[in-house]
Formats: structure tokens, sequence, C-alpha cells
């Protein structure tokens, strides 16, 4: 019974004598159509999860084109203040506070290095101020690496910021 | 002894419900898919693991080379042509029907808008070709991708703003893309990655 069942059997011409040709069946094997429709029936399956994109949504401090830039994001409490200056070589560099007594220290992308270090910080300070400065050698895969960081050590309080002569001057005596 | 006879029953079962289910189900992803839109350029997204996901309609997208060429596409037809139209009346450029149509066609695109009518006059396949997508201007002297920015929010303000990067894009072309949205105003976009397993460690921690 695999079979889609068209032939017209019955008693519809019944009586009269009339000769009729040899009706060949006209049932057809629908297996190998089944078969097909669920193959594309995968494939659209697996294309349409797997291509949909994630995003990181990122709100960037409003820039008010007034205030000159020096007095932008100077509020924050010292105490509260952390800066990674991302550098080039997958590199990142980390200190606390104002960048005037700044003991900065080295790390990198891996679990040991940035997070443990950013762990450590948050828990200390739990609503810690991260700053992340990237320098003209980082790319664009370590700022993502950097935001990322803040989501899974749970960091809510974090700003791309843009990075200043001071920093510069700073990771070059290391 | 005499033999107990089992009746055979027949082992084929009918198909036809069966196909029509799947040829329902089939009809139904069909309608659903939408495809990944064909860009002109590779890029390998860097890895996070946000999980929020990006809107189907109704988003704008700046795309990043590891070269630093910086690519706009923006998402719809209509969304397209009346973009296009903007920018024509904004450049008092005078585009044909066809250019206008091949523009509705194009999902991403890199090429000052000096260069555009050119590019539109080319077949399909030459309009992804990397030579003839040198990338939009983002210089502050000449920043089209501001304009293309401004124009497409014009046109339709429920845009939302997606950056797709390279993992190698040098950090400047990054900061030029980012100061130009915010020029613009548009403070809060999306930056897309790919899915990477969240670390378990750090929910231990957490539970401690």
């Amino acid at each position: 019974m695999a079979e889609l069942d068209t032939s017209q059997s019955g008693g519809k011409h019944k009586g009269k004598g009339k000769k009729r040709a040899k009706k060949a069946s006209t049932r057809v094997d629908l297996t190998p159509m089944v078969d097909l429709g669920f193959l594309l029936v995968t494939f659209f399956m697996l294309t349409t999860t797997f291509s949909k994109p994630q995003t990181m949504e990122i709100n960037m401090p409003v820039k008010d084109k007034s205030a000159p830039t020096e007095q932008q994001g100077q509020d924050i409490k010292e105490s509260k203040a952390f800066t990674l200056i991302l550098a080039g070589d997958n590199k990142v560099y980390y200190y606390s506070g104002m960048v005037q007594h700044a003991d900065p220290k080295k790390c990198d992308y891996s679990p040991e290095g940035l997070r443990k270090a950013l762990l450590i910080k948050s828990h200390d300070v739990p609503d810690v101020f991260v700053s992340i400065k990237a320098t003209n050698d980082a790319n664009y895969r370590n700022v993502i690496d950097a935001l990322d960081e803040m989501l899974i050590t749970n960091i809510s309080h974090y700003a791309l910021v843009d990075i200043t002569p001071e920093d510069i001057a700073l990771i070059k005596k290391l | 002894m005499p033999k107990v006879k089992i009746p055979r029953k027949s082992t084929t079962v009918d198909m036809t419900a069966m196909c029509d289910v799947a040829f329902l189900l089939l009809t139904f992803f069909m309608l659903t898919t939408q495809f990944k839109s064909d860009d002109p350029v590779v890029v390998d997204l860097p890895k996070s693991i946000a999980v929020i996901k990006l809107p189907d309609t109704d988003i704008m997208t700046v795309t990043m080379t590891k070269e630093g060429r910086v690519l706009y596409g923006i998402d719809g037809k209509f969304n397209r042509e009346r973009l296009i139209q903007k920018i024509s009346e904004k450049y008092n450029i005078q585009f044909t029907e066809e250019e206008v149509r091949n523009f509705s066609l194009t999902s991403s695109f890199g090429v000052p808008i000096s260069q555009l009518k050119n590019f539109l006059s080319l077949n399909p396949a030459d309009r992804q070709a990397e030579v003839n997508n040198p990338g939009i201007p983002i210089d502050s002297a000449n920043n089209e991708l501001g304009v293309w920015v401004m124009q497409g929010r014009l046109s339709n303000p429920k845009f939302r703003i997606a950056i797709r990067g390279d993992g190698k894009v040098p950090y400047p072309v990054v900061k030029k893309v980012i100061n130009t949205l915010q020029d613009k105003n548009v403070n809060k976009f999306n930056l897309i990655t790919n899915l990477e397993a969240k670390p378990i460690e750090t929910v231990v921690q957490k539970k401690q």
C-alpha cells in the first residue's frame, strides 16, 4: 500500500460489452518522493537554525560636542576605576585607579590572564567601572574579546574609551 | 502435528500521509528560511558568548574587512530603492531605472559615491569582485559612511546598525567607524559575533 491509488476501479462501465484497453496500474510508489521531501526538510531546517547571527549590543556614551574631551568620563571614583589597555600582539595591560599613579600589569586574553584579573577586581570592588582603551596596534578581535570578558565576568559598567597620550607613555615604559 | 500458519500481513505502508507531512514541513521551512546574503567579502567573525539574536529586518550592516575596507549594506529592496533616491537628490546624480533596480538587489557594496553609477552598470558577478569594492571613504574630510548611515536612517528611522568586522581589522578603522556612527548620534549598535560556549568556571565562582 505504499502507493497512491488513482486507478478508477468500480462498476462505472458495467453492462455493455465494450472492449476496453487494458488499464495499466496507475499506482505510483511514493517512497522516493518522501525521501526527497525529508531530505529537503532537513536541509532547510539546518540552514535556518544556523544562519541567525549572534550579536553583542553596545551602548556608547553620548558624545557631548560642547564639552572639551578632557572633561568627559572623569566623574568616576578613583577607587572604582579600572583600565584595560589593549596593545598589539594580543597583550593587555591593566591598572586600577588613575593613570598618574598607576602600576600597570601585563596579561593576555586567556582565562588565566585577563579574566582572572577582572574577577579579582570585581570581587574586591563590586561596582567597578572598566574603561577599555585600545591602542592603534590592537585589532577588532581584541576589542570583542575584552567586551566578551565583561559579559563573562558579569561586569555591568564598562565603556570603550579613546586612549590618552598618558596611557601610551605608560605602556611604552614597560 | 499440523503446522500453525500465521497469515502474512503486507509490510507495505501507505506513504501518502507521510508524503503530505514532509511537503508541508518543506513548504514551511522554505517560506521561513532567509538565506545568507551573498556578501562580496569573506569575514572571519570574532567569537563571543553573547546570545542576543540579530533582528531579521530593518538592519543596516557596516562590514569591515581585514584589509580595512568598509562596506555598507541595507536590508530590504524597498529601503534600498528609497535610499538611492535620497542619495540621487543629495548628490545630483541621475540614476536610470536599471541602475536603481541593480542597487535594490545589491546586499552590500563598498564604493565611493562618485563611482556608484559606474559600479551599478556592472553585471552582478562583477559587483561582487574585490577590485570593484575598494571601500567606502571614512576619512574625516570625506566621510561617506556617515552620509549613507544618515540617509538610511532618514529613509526608515527604525533601522538598527550592526557592525560586522573581521577579527583582524586594525583598531584605527574600528575607531573611525564607531566615531562616524557617534557623529550621527548613533550610540547604540550591535556587533555581530560568532557564538562560543560560556566557560563554566565563572558560574562556579558565582555560586561560592
